[in-house]
């Protein structure tokens, strides 16, 4: 311990404290500044960022004492005498807050530039916020908000974006800031991290760190006697079910006989600090049997491969899924072109900048008895007594981490209850359990609260990732244009245990048409269990990876046939009277080819090229387009429980508050709940306060997946809304009504049945402007023009973030991610080798939104959080082609390759970044 | 773990001396204090931060040279007019290290004495022709920081008994010019595929007088090209002479292919390609300050 003094936002710190702290572990933990996040611990992210004597520095690897004597600025140091400052108010205008972890170093990166420009007078250029923010990394806003946000904050006059969008009611299609947003700028927003309970342990997990093998013996002796360790648990000291799943239970909690992967739990250790923590894991020593370990979908079905699953009676065979309509054969007969192409996609990251982090806290617990203060009246939090296993968690299914919960702890669901904390993004990484069971088994265990936080390097490692696919499709059409078949083969690796495989493959093989109407189709597609790291729910539930394939055949087609490729999409598009690949005929809502024509309006102006050339640059446009459904679809029973409370206020006259256990990582659901609710009480949405994801105080609204919340949630929402205000109406204007509704989706049909495979579609057209440098490879996006069909725009401030968002993670998907792995062991194991778009890549983004409502949708919305990032990769691809002739048939683009092939005149790029193999040859149809 | 911030250079080289091969130098500590929390350097008992002994925290001019004190950040540099003006390819390198955060912190001397291969702040010292300072206890000794390489990560400074004091360049005057250009890839390393600087002198003549050239990664060390610079001098500065040094870089290097990174193949198309590039830019420049 030595004395550091230093100034935190103006107030002298002077304190005791190990010299070997950094910067943010002060902030964060001696001083309870929690406004400042941690997000990766290696100078990477930039999400820590603080200010030392003006000058921006990543706290997380600033060494404490280098701050010795300093000024230090944090986040909650901006607002002066009550008022927010400039950037704050940019950010919350412009709706450059989402999830909010990364919003605190995003704003103090900008007080730096903005303090600088200042001092020198110079005005404060776009491109001066690009370079000043290349390392403060933001997954949700996709930048284009951040820039125009701290424009305006240096003085000009930079309205924010908004797209052309239906009149507004009172409250629906109104552009607000999401009701959480205003402690996000303020750094009082707490994630699960900034929570802290009294006599508070710190746990760690022992992971296999070997695919695949056999474990022989667990040996905890030493790691127990360790000093400061409470608790070792193994798979024999777990109450009820060792397993877990959110489709299939076949996870272990604790492996007890086997490893199947290289993040998979053997053990979890409770200790007094997470150094002690590290420390006892390191001395469990467990004796393995290694395995050979399978670690593609490809070999996982060759008779010898080795079994991930010793019981399974398909071998890895996790699932076929097959969708079939009309005679393909004579489909085919009748096409006068056939395409047929393969194609690779990678595993990605969905790199939330916030890691896992789950708390569990004891039956009983009471922070009185650790020294701590009790609030009698507190319901959530540190200072209230807890009656039950509490899970605080950033979640995106409360109940069902309560029940996976309850099981393996052998309680009733009842007897578990999950607080949902804000979630610093999720993008379906947040499905599965990760830390929550072990976190309230080792508070059982101690009689403690217990964190369970996540390194960056471990959530890398750990949670399920994008599935890699390998793709064939043969797409036929006749010389006039008219698409006649397609048939596809799709083989996606699901890693070591089922997650949503099943569902995800789901998706991409009924959406491996594209959103055209095509009367022949054949898909296979082949789940399998590997040795990978598990693969699940990532936003674009495997459409992301078909769309690849289709709209990369659709633009090979429309070279073929001499058809302009807009043309094409256009006259084979999905409309109503259509019927999609499993038969579900469009009845209504179907905007796609609105969406067409509005990109190619903006697009193709007077002086309108596809390609040109500025010197050793080329420039050109590609198109692509995608749907998504709506909700779960496929029969499953699709239900949301809201409760909507409303009353009079003396002062503010009939307010009210919306409960439901949806989850808010950052795509605005709290606005539009609220919004729903105000609009059907008349109300404008500021009067409506929502409380998300308390599986006590709030019914469940369902898994947050699938682009279901608006709807769903949004649906259950307004009706117990129309409830309580037709109460209203007709009972004594004091008293308060509380209404609960539970609201079932349309009944859907399951995959085979024809029929209504889903409630709705969304649909959307994009267009990416592209240079490629023809001397290095490099590829740069300028510009994507974009229209997304949405039913109807609920909040078109947060649905224009949700938009630019995920276009942006698009262009990561095409340019920048694959999450490595060789032989099953993670080459990304670290965030320095995982690139999400920084604000350098980002385009610029011109959207428009198209409101083709769905009558069964609140408002007539439908789900949006998917589409925006499923067409942009092929767009990219499809503009290279466009540029250089050459066809990129692996992601992400490799400009290593795609120079090779410019310079050698070959058509196509095979071989991504990350690729070591050529993309394996695969039959159609096939079984296996 | 024990932090140090000494105020001279004889305190600092005493907790060296104290700690007797357990402590480290650190500028930024960007580069070795993540590194270390990674597992990939054995860990140690103290860190002797060297950014706040007087008189080290500066850029001064003295003796024809500009000076880099070792708590100089890379920040500083970039936006110093002096070096900007007169030692370019400097600026323009040590702009491109990390991001800005890491930047406001980090510091050349680290980039320098740290010895990576392609190191960017190095490359555009190596072209400028500058030398680095040593102080140890046996007192201080200037040499060319291009003597200072051992391999990859491995310098001759004994650097658990020595500090990196200062480094120095002598600033391009008239008729001189210098420029630095490295190729990245946007996917996950953040380390360059290459990095080139170049310091070019005309003469009356018009023809190239003098020049200095900095390669990496393209050896083990942060090459300082001297074929390369010699094929240059007594040439006109044309892209015909460009492509010659070009050949000759190519002769002498020892390029490899880096996995996830680069291809030995597409290295040497970058050098290729960029090289005449720089040296055109260099020229140019020179041409400028006429």
């Amino acid at each position: 311990m030595s004395r550091l003094q230093m100034t935190v936002n103006g107030a002298t710190v002077d304190i005791d404290v190990p010299e070997s702290r950094y910067l943010s572990e002060v902030l964060r933990e001696d001083l309870r500044l929690t406004g400042t996040k941690v997000g990766c611990a290696e100078a990477e992210c930039g999400i820590c960022t603080v200010l030392v004597d003006g000058t921006p520095v990543v706290s997380c690897v600033f060494p404490a004492f280098k701050a010795a004597g300093s000024a230090v600025e944090t986040i909650e140091g901006l607002s002066q005498d009550g008022g927010l400052h400039a950037l704050q108010q940019a950010f919350l205008d412009h709706g450059a807050v989402q999830c909010g972890i990364c919003t605190p170093g995003l704003i103090m990166t900008a007080k730096g530039l903005l303090d600088r420009s200042k001092a020198t007078g110079d005005a404060v250029t776009e491109q001066d916020v690009r370079a000043a923010l290349k390392d403060s990394y933001c997954r949700c806003t996709g930048y284009q908000s951040v820039i125009n946000a701290i424009l305006q904050a240096s003085g000009q006059d930079v309205r924010p974006y908004l797209p052309e969008t239906q009149h507004p009611g009172i409250a629906v299609g109104r552009a607000m800031p999401n009701p959480n947003a205003l402690a996000k700028i303020t750094g009082s927003a707490r994630f699960t991290d900034d929570y802290s309970f009294p006599g508070m342990l710190y746990a760690r997990t022992r992971r296999a760190g070997i695919p695949h093998a056999r474990i022989r013996s667990i040996d905890t002796e030493a790691a127990r006697a360790l000093e400061g360790v409470r608790a070792v648990l193994t798979h024999a000291d777990i109450p009820g079910r060792n397993a877990h799943g959110v489709v299939s239970i076949d996870w272990p909690v604790l492996c007890g006989n086997k490893v199947r992967y290289v993040g998979d739990a053997v053990a979890i250790v409770a200790a007094d600090s997470e150094r002690i923590a590290a420390e006892a894991i390191e001395l469990i020593d467990i004796d393995y049997e290694e395995l050979p370990a399978v670690t593609d979908a490809i070999s996982a079905l060759q008779a010898n491969a080795p079994q991930v699953h010793d019981e399974r009676p398909d071998g890895n065979l996790l699932k076929h899924i097959k969708v079939k309509k009309g005679d393909i054969e004579g489909g085919f007969a009748e096409a006068d072109v056939i395409v047929d192409q393969t194609y690779r996609t990678p595993t990605t990251e969905h790199l939330f900048l916030e890691p896992e982090c789950s708390i569990g806290v004891p039956a009983g617990y009471d922070p009185a008895d650790f020294g701590g203060m009790r609030d009698e009246c507190a319901v959530r939090g540190e200072t209230a007594k807890h009656d039950k296993t509490t899970i605080y968690v950033g979640s995106q299914i409360p109940y069902t981490d309560r029940d996976q919960a309850a099981a393996t702890l052998n309680v009733n669901p009842e007897q578990v209850r999950v607080v949902a904390t804000l979630m610093g993004g999720g993008f379906g990484g947040k499905e599965d359990i990760a830390g929550q069971i072990h976190a309230a088994l080792l508070a059982e265990a101690t009689d403690r609260p217990v964190k369970m936080l996540y390194s960056r390097q471990e959530s890398l490692l750990v949670h399920p990732k994008r599935h890699a696919t390998v793709i064939r499709m043969r797409t036929g059409a006749t010389s006039d244009g008219r698409l006649t078949a397609v048939q596809a083969t799709l083989y996606g690796d699901g890693g070591a245990y089922a997650s949503l495989s099943e569902k995800v493959l789901t998706r991409a093989t009924t959406h491996a048409t594209g959103p055209y109407a095509i009367p022949n189709v054949k898909v296979d597609c082949f789940a399998t269990y590997t040795n990978n790291v598990p693969c699940g729910a990532f936003r674009g539930f495997g459409v992301t990876q078909s769309c690849f394939a289709v709209e990369s055949n659709m633009d090979i087609l429309a070279g073929k046939l001499d058809i302009d490729a807009i043309e094409l999409r256009r006259m084979n598009a999905l409309e109503i009277g259509s019927e999609t690949s499993t038969g579900q005929v469009m009845r209504e809502s179907v905007g796609l080819r609105e969406c067409i024509d509005k990109v190619e309006r903006e697009i193709r102006d007077e002086r309108f090229r596809w390609r040109w050339d500025e010197g050793h640059r080329r420039f050109a446009w590609g198109l692509a387009v995608g749907y998504k459904n709506t909700g779960l679809g496929g029969g499953a029973p699709d239900k949301a429980t809201a409760e909507v409370e409303a009353w009079q206020d003396p002062d503010r006259g009939l307010v009210a508050e919306v409960r439901i256990s949806s989850a808010e990582m950052g795509q605005g659901l709290p606005g539009v709940l609220a919004a729903c609710a105000a609009e059907e009480l008349g109300i404008e949405r500021d009067k409506v306060r929502v409380l998300l994801g308390d599986t006590d105080f709030c019914p469940d609204g369902g898994p947050t997946t699938a682009s279901r919340q608006s709807y769903v949630s949004g649906n259950a929402v307004r009706l117990a809304a129309r409830e309580a205000a037709e109460k209203l109406s007709v009972q004594a204007p004091r008293e308060s009504v509380k209404v609960q509704y539970e609201y079932w989706a349309p009944q859907t049909r399951p995959l085979g049945t024809g029929g209504d495979m889903h409630v709705a579609f969304s649909f959307c057209a994009q267009a990416a402007l592209c240079e490629i440098d023809m001397r290095t490879g490099e590829v740069a996006v300028h510009k994507v023009i974009a229209a997304h069909d949405v039913g109807r725009a609920l909040n078109p401030l947060t649905l224009e973030g949700q938009i630019e968002g995920g276009i942006v993670m698009g262009v990561g998907y095409a340019l920048t991610e694959h999450y490595i792995q060789e032989e099953g062991t993670p080459w990304t194991n670290v965030m320095a080798r995982y690139k999400t778009p920084s604000i350098t890549h980002a385009p610029r983004i011109v959207s428009h939104i198209i409101e083709d409502g769905t009558s069964s949708g609140p408002f007539g919305a439908k789900g949006v959080g998917e589409l925006p990032s499923i067409p942009t990769s092929p767009a990219i691809t499809n503009a290279i082609y466009r540029a250089t002739g050459v066809r990129v048939r692996s992601l992400p683009v490799d400009q290593d390759e795609l120079l090779r092939a410019i310079n050698s005149g070959a058509a196509e790029v095979e071989l991504a970044w990350g690729d070591r193999d050529a993309i394996p040859t695969i039959q159609l149809g096939g079984e296996h | 773990m024990n932090y140090y911030t000494p105020a001279t250079v004889d305190e600092a080289l005493a907790v060296l001396h104290k700690y007797d091969g357990r402590a480290r130098v650190v500028g930024g500590g960007t580069d070795l204090l993540v590194e270390t929390r990674r597992g990939l350097r054995r860990p140690f008992d103290a860190v002797v931060d060297a950014t706040r002994i007087g008189g080290l925290r500066e850029i001064t001019e003295s003796g024809g040279y500009i000076v880099i004190g070792c708590g100089v950040t890379h920040s500083e540099i970039v936006n110093d007019p002096r070096i900007r003006a007169r030692g370019t390819c400097l600026a323009e390198s040590c702009g491109v290290i990390g991001g800005p955060q890491v930047r406001n912190v980090g510091t050349l001397a680290g980039n320098v004495a740290h010895a990576l291969p392609a190191g960017d702040g190095t490359i555009g010292l190596l072209a400028l022709g500058g030398d680095v300072q040593i102080s140890g206890s046996d007192g201080t000794r200037w040499m060319p920081a291009r003597d200072t390489f051992k391999g990859p990560g491995r310098s001759h400074i004994d650097r658990q008994r020595e500090l990196l004091t200062r480094l120095r360049f002598r600033p391009t005057g008239d008729n001189e010019g210098s420029a630095f250009h490295r190729v990245m890839r946007p996917q996950g390393l953040c380390l360059p595929i290459i990095s080139m600087a170049a310091r070019i002198r005309l003469g009356d003549d018009g023809k190239i007088e003098g020049a200095g050239i900095g390669m990496g990664p393209v050896g083990p060390i942060p090459w300082f090209a001297e074929p390369v610079a010699d094929a240059l001098v007594g040439a006109p500065p044309v892209q015909e002479h460009f492509e010659h040094a070009v050949g000759v870089a190519l002769e002498n290097v020892q390029l490899r292919e880096s996995k996830y990174r680069a291809t030995r193949e597409y290295r040497e198309a970058m050098i290729r390609t960029w090289l005449p590039v720089i040296l055109a830019t260099a020229t140019e420049r020179a041409g400028a300050s006429r």
